[in-house]
């Protein structure tokens, strides 16, 4: 909204400008100065409050980091679980305060490492598990009772959440006060990322599986981190990233309540997860906003009554689509600038990326530069001082306006559409998503965004140094595997797999069956394909 | 007699569900009055070449993310090579190491396009390369 009386207040231009227009990353405007008029309606008492009081605009704790800086939780994983073993362990001893699981594409598929579609991706994109057998080495010496670990693990997340708590358990650590988070956002896979297997339905079902599995068993451990990040990857603006995270997640308290259970006995478990772009004052305004829609939504829209349903925590990542291949060094530069966004914004955890992700999995070295860019931000730009540091900015508040109005827009319309399995179903958040990615990259070969060392400043340079991940990952798991089918008795593995198909054709809760065959050592692959026997499979209908 | 449009086969091989440059050069393509196929995801080297086949096409863009190109791109070109069907181009595109490169061409893959490429190269290589029809 460009009122007259906005230019008005703005003094005149006494010299031309580089460009027509200026815009974000995402393709929203920006004025040339932002000054009291842009707020003359906004009242600070309304729409900022107090950090660590609603509406939670300028961060959910009062102290921020002035009280607990953000978890460094660095995802990591490639190799057999034994290779990934030893590079969480170094993490850990290089500061690092959280685990974070990457696993390949065969375990993200619900595929053993020896399945025909495993070939070729076993230990590639991170670390492959198959059964509890693995879980067991890849947190061998690692006290689950003490480390928080997150998993990213969407379509098969409660069988590895099963196996996570068994080793839990074998461990000595208590379930009551185990704390770590899955992904667990199936919604987003069909938006996004599509790594799903069953249709929506089931697998929306699992989901609320594990929250009131969760709500039970496990308080201090978020069943589920709804995710924007995947979908900014995939090319969506901050607003459509920010509006179809809230909306995934709406879909989820309304299908938690429609389970029986209580708002407040679920939603201060729910937490959700955002990318850290280039553009820095559009990415603090997301993360605003954010907060500040969450809370009049869990208020307002389900009632909640607990202060902890309010507040949004969230963990954000660098943004992995920012890296380029060209002149990778670039990248450090990059990942600090998102880095600061994300702190700025009154993250809870962070995830840096390394400079040469653009050409494979980070090496140690690049992994280790990472987590130093997230400690120099903690520990030397003076940023962690004061809670929300750009709070009152005319152009800040503005901003997160903008981006609040813009995701409650898309918001009412996917609840027209009757929900947001309704509208993926109607490809509606995929298109628009396909949309706003080939627009930026035509922005980019117009020459209307420069990405340095790509579309300007190019140079020749020297190759990189990059992590190779040894052909022989799949070898030694199909050898695991072979080992643990003639250890294990196949009777047991059996009846608990017919046991679990059974429970799955009726409506009770997933989680205990699937923690049995677990148990019992039944494989990833052999879970997953009970439950396809059971709830069928899904595929898209592809549009381009 | 108008000319034949170029027919190009966009596939996602591999468990990967990344599709977002694979949608982008499927867009690009047709907008540069090609005549594109896109396969979807999850497609084994096996589906890949029969499509190829049974689309006629004069060239495959594979879209790979994972890491597999290694294992699935010299697959698919055996296979093609079984079906004699030399003449298609293949193009890959991905996160794919620069030491993998040459080993991929020797394979038969035509050119490997990394992050940051521009469509307007992708396209005036497609048309440079598509197979000549008698």
């Amino acid at each position: 909204m460009s009122q007259p009386d906005k230019a008005a207040a703005a003094p005149r231009p006494s010299s031309p400008e580089r460009a027509p227009r200026f815009t974000t990353v995402s393709g929203h405007s920006i004025r040339r100065l932002y000054t009291p008029a842009d707020l003359a309606h906004w009242d600070a008492a309304r729409e900022l409050g107090n950090p660590g009081e609603p509406p939670y605009t300028r961060g959910i704790h009062p102290t921020m980091y002035r009280g607990r800086l953000w978890t460094m939780r660095q995802f990591a994983g490639f190799g057999t679980a034994e290779d990934t073993n030893a590079r969480f362990r170094y993490l850990l001893s290089q500061g690092q305060t959280g685990l974070s699981v990457a696993f390949d594409l065969p375990t993200l598929m619900g595929y053993d490492s020896d399945h025909a579609l495993a070939r070729g991706e076993v230990g590639k994109c991170g670390v492959a598990v198959s059964s509890l057998a693995d879980m067991e080495v890849l947190f061998d010496q690692i006290p689950l009772g003490r480390v928080t670990t997150s998993m990213t693990i969407n379509s098969p997340a409660a069988v590895i959440w099963a196996m996570y708590l068994a080793v839990a358990e074998k461990q000595g650590a208590d379930w009551q006060t185990l704390s770590g988070t899955l992904q667990n956002d199936i919604l987003k896979e069909y938006i996004a990322q599509k790594e799903y297997i069953y249709p929506p339905e089931p697998s929306l079902r699992l989901v609320i599986d594990t929250f009131e599995f969760g709500a039970r068993h496990t308080p201090k451990f978020n069943p589920i981190s709804i995710s924007g990040y995947h979908i900014r990857e995939a090319g969506s603006t901050a607003v459509q990233e920010l509006a179809f995270t809230l909306r995934d997640a709406i879909e989820y308290v309304e299908r938690g309540i429609r389970r029986g259970l209580a708002v407040d006995e679920f939603a201060p478990a729910l937490s959700f997860f955002f990318n850290a772009h280039n553009d820095f004052f559009e990415e603090i305004a997301k993360y605003r906003a954010a907060r500040r829609i969450w809370y009049h939504t869990m208020r307002e829209r389900f009632g909640a009554r607990n202060p902890r349903s309010w507040a949004m925590r969230f963990h954000a990542q660098t943004a992995g689509c920012s890296l380029t291949a060209q002149q990778p060094y670039n990248n450090v530069v990059r990942t600090a600038v998102q880095a600061l966004a994300a702190v700025m914004g009154g993250t809870q955890s962070l995830h840096t990326n390394s400079l040469d992700e653009a050409w494979a999995l980070p090496t140690e070295f690049a992994a280790t530069l990472a987590l130093r860019t997230q400690q120099i931000i903690a520990h030397e730009s003076g940023v962690t001082h004061t809670a929300d540091p750009l709070g009152g900015s005319y152009f800040v508040e503005s901003l997160t306006n903008e981006v609040e109005s813009g995701a409650r827009q898309y918001i009412e319309k996917i609840d027209a559409m009757g929900g947001m399995v309704a509208a993926i179903e109607r490809s509606y958040p995929q298109r628009e998503i396909a949309e706003a990615s080939y627009r930026y990259q035509q922005a980019v070969e117009r020459k209307e965004k420069i990405i340095v060392g790509v579309n300007d400043y190019a140079s020749q340079e020297k190759p990189i140094e990059v992590l190779r991940i040894d052909e022989s990952v799949a070898r030694r798991q199909q050898e695991r595997l072979r080992k643990l089918h003639a250890e294990r008795s196949g009777d047991e593995v059996r009846r608990r797999l017919r046991t679990l198909a059974h429970a799955a054709e009726g409506a009770e809760n997933l989680m205990p069956h699937l923690y049995d065959a677990v148990k019992a050592y039944a494989t990833l692959g052999e879970i997953c394909d009970a439950l396809r026997g059971v709830f069928g499979v899904y595929t898209e209908v592809a549009i381009t | 007699m108008p000319e034949r449009k170029i027919r190009v086969l966009i596939a996602k091989p591999g468990l990967d569900g990344h599709d977002r440059g694979a949608k982008i050069i499927a867009r690009a393509l047709r907008d540069a009055g090609m005549e594109v196929i896109y396969t979807g995801l999850r497609q084994t080297p096996e589906m890949i070449a029969s499509a190829a086949e049974q689309e006629d096409v004069d060239v495959i863009g594979l879209s790979i993310l994972s890491g597999a190109h290694n294992t699935l791109g010299p697959h698919l070109m055996d296979l093609l090579r079984a079906k004699g069907m030399e003449d298609v181009t293949v193009l890959l595109g991905g996160i794919i190491p620069e030491a993998d490169i040459p080993g991929l061409k020797k394979a038969g893959i035509a050119e490997i396009f990394l992050p940051g490429a521009s469509t307007q190269d992708i396209v005036a290589f497609v048309r440079d390369h598509a197979r000549k029809h008698e």
